[in-house]
């Protein structure tokens, strides 16, 4: 879930410096970050083993994969989930489709983190008129309507899987950024950043090895919370026609390909519907618990 | 207060620009050729040539955004390219439908959410306060079209509760303010519950449990009003969201709003059209910013406006 970080808020410091050993013990003691660890775990395994897994290829269309009045089939015992409305199994589609939201959701979602922490440590650091730029585009980027600015962008690009990625990218950073730079501007007021700095550190091993540190904790937390929002939107976009394009198949495309369908067909949307929610639900379960366990003074809170 | 005012429109007014920059410059980038498309496929270079100037398409970007600004500020956002009519009356005559859209959505999210939180902070730590929880995450993991397909296959095709799709009656607002609200409702289901854990901590609810009042009457008379305070600022920040929704939402259920104009302009390369819906939902997600920001001390004294 993503609540925009206000701006108005004063800067909290943050109490854990640094992931704890026992942050994988910590998880495994929840429930709902377990559910989501195994709902991840088998998606990717699924695209991992796909080959394995199905005597079908993604983009073969079956002689018996319709009816003889050239309808998808429903679930049956060849076709697990049924075929799609060119005959295609459709367990095979969402098995390889798994592999595009994971490439988009990791892809995507790593490009945001990277030019978010950028942008949110250097205004953080060095404020003065380049911390001003930086932030007041960063307020601009919040204002701007998140999937309007996506689609224009997919429009403009011809859309691929990785065009499809950093359009994301360039839409999800925001968020990132300005968490980091909440926490970055706080800890560069603290007495140790001081002490480094009277006793001559340059700005670069500041940066390094004492304000990178500190934000490890927010950068994962809003890592796996951002997989979750970077699937939601390559769905989006794929189910509005303008991101991942067919035969390549998405979870999103595979419902904008079938769409037509749907009222006769409803398990040609149910089951990749049902994938989309269980991946960015996982990713939301998992990024929950390990706020709660990197980040003491929000326990309890949300 | 006067001086946070003007600072804030102010900033409010560089970041629309800053939007309408952007916005123009992607467009302007775009590979898709706008004079084809108006001119259709059998037109001349020569018939090209003179669609492009008439549109001053052919002018360099400073000078076409220039103009695309001078006419902004008089109120004129552009004629479409395909319609043939002013941008501005095409926004018109679609804005009610969306902004129909919106209220509903936001009393849908309103009373699944804070219903929700309200539970789940009474009976904190419980298996009702662990499932309402997961329930308000699935709200906000849930792909839009995807909820709204199956609202669709669901109450409309199998039960036959609600028109499969369009605009006009009650009945046809149901299921796509369902859609857009229970992305919102996850969202304010935890911001409840956290704000309702937040007021039963304090010590005048425990004074008036202390004198004797029914755990009810505590609840509802003095902890409830306390909790919803602070999210009701929620809601102008929540426009953002609620407006990420309309293009999916409107195209699902074939609402006649902006999301839906906006959607077959990009397909048509109608830039004008692109460029004042953007401008308009821009407009309006800053205007629910600035409004929260200045409700929220009325609301909430300790806060304190810089």
């Amino acid at each position: 879930m993503s609540i925009p970080a206000s701006p108005d808020l004063p800067a909290r410091p943050n109490v854990s410096a640094r992931p704890k050993r026992g942050v994988l013990q910590k998880l495994a003691r929840r429930p709902l970050a377990l559910i989501g660890l195994a709902v991840v775990a088998v998606v990717v395994l699924g695209a991992l083993l796909a080959p394995w897994l199905t005597n079908f290829d993604p983009d073969q269309q079956m002689f018996d994969g319709l009816t003889l009045t050239g309808e998808p089939l429903p679930p049956n015992a060849t076709f697990w989930l049924g075929t799609d409305l060119l005959g295609r199994d459709l367990l095979t589609r969402i098995l390889y489709g798994a592999r595009t939201s994971l490439i988009i959701g990791i892809v995507a979602n790593g490009i945001a983190l990277i030019i978010g922490t950028l942008v949110g440590v250097t205004a953080g650091y060095f404020r003065g008129w380049v911390g001003s730029i930086l932030m007041r585009f960063t307020d601009l980027m919040m204002a701007f309507p998140a999937l309007l600015l996506a689609i224009c962008l997919a429009a403009v690009f011809q859309p691929s899987l990785w065009i499809v990625a950093l359009v994301i990218a360039l839409v999800n950073w925001v968020q990132t950024a300005r968490v980091t730079y909440t926490q970055t501007s706080s800890l560069a007021e603290r007495e140790f950043i001081d002490a480094e700095r009277t006793i001559g550190a340059s700005s670069a091993r500041i940066l390094f090895r004492h304000i990178l540190p500190h934000l490890v904790p927010t950068i994962i937390v809003w890592g796996t919370l951002g997989i979750s929002t970077t699937v939601l939107l390559e769905a989006t976009l794929s189910y509005l026609g303008i991101g991942v394009q067919p035969p390549t198949p998405s979870w999103g495309n595979i419902i904008f390909e079938n769409q037509t369908y749907f009222q006769a067909a409803p398990w040609l949307v149910f089951f990749p519907g049902a994938a989309i929610l269980a991946l960015a639900l996982a990713f939301n379960l998992i990024g929950d618990a390990l706020r709660d366990i990197l980040d003491p003074t929000q326990r309890g809170r949300t | 207060m006067i001086a946070y005012l003007c600072r804030r429109l102010f900033q409010s007014l560089l970041i629309l620009l800053g939007i309408s920059i952007i916005t123009f410059a992607l467009l302007y980038l775009l590979p898709a050729d706008p004079v084809r498309q108006i001119a259709g496929r059998s037109a001349t270079p020569a018939t090209v040539e003179s669609i492009r100037r008439q549109l001053g398409l052919d002018q360099p970007f400073l000078v076409q955004y220039g103009r695309y600004l001078w006419n902004l500020v008089q109120g004129d956002l552009g004629r479409s390219y395909i319609q043939r009519s002013e941008v501005s009356e095409l926004i018109v005559a679609r804005l009610p439908a969306t902004l129909l859209l919106m209220v509903g959505a936001i009393v849908c999210e309103l009373l699944i959410g804070l219903t929700m939180g309200l539970l789940a902070a009474v009976r904190r730590g419980s298996a009702t306060d662990q499932s309402l929880m997961v329930a308000s995450f699935v709200g906000v993991s849930a792909p839009q079209f995807v909820v709204g397909l199956l609202l669709l296959y669901v109450f409309a095709v199998r039960l036959n509760w609600f028109p499969i799709g369009g605009y006009g009656t009650f009945s046809h607002l149901i299921l796509p303010s369902l859609t857009v609200g229970i992305l919102g409702a996850g969202w304010y289901a935890r911001m409840m519950r956290s704000s309702m854990i937040d007021v039963l901590r304090q010590d005048y609810i425990r004074t008036a449990r202390a004198k004797g009042l029914a755990r009810a009457t505590v609840l509802i008379r003095h902890a409830l009003p306390n909790a919803i305070l602070p999210i009701v600022a929620m809601i102008g920040i929540d426009v953002g969201i609620l407006m990420g929704g309309i293009v999916v939402v409107e195209s699902v259920f074939g609402w006649p709003g902006i999301g839906q104009l906006v959607w077959q302009a990009i397909q048509r390369v109608d830039i004008p059209i692109i460029m004042g819906v953007t401008l308009v939902s821009a407009f309006a997600i800053v205007l629910g910013n600035l409004l929260a920001d200045i409700v929220a001390p009325f609301i909430d004294p300790r806060i304190k406006l810089r």
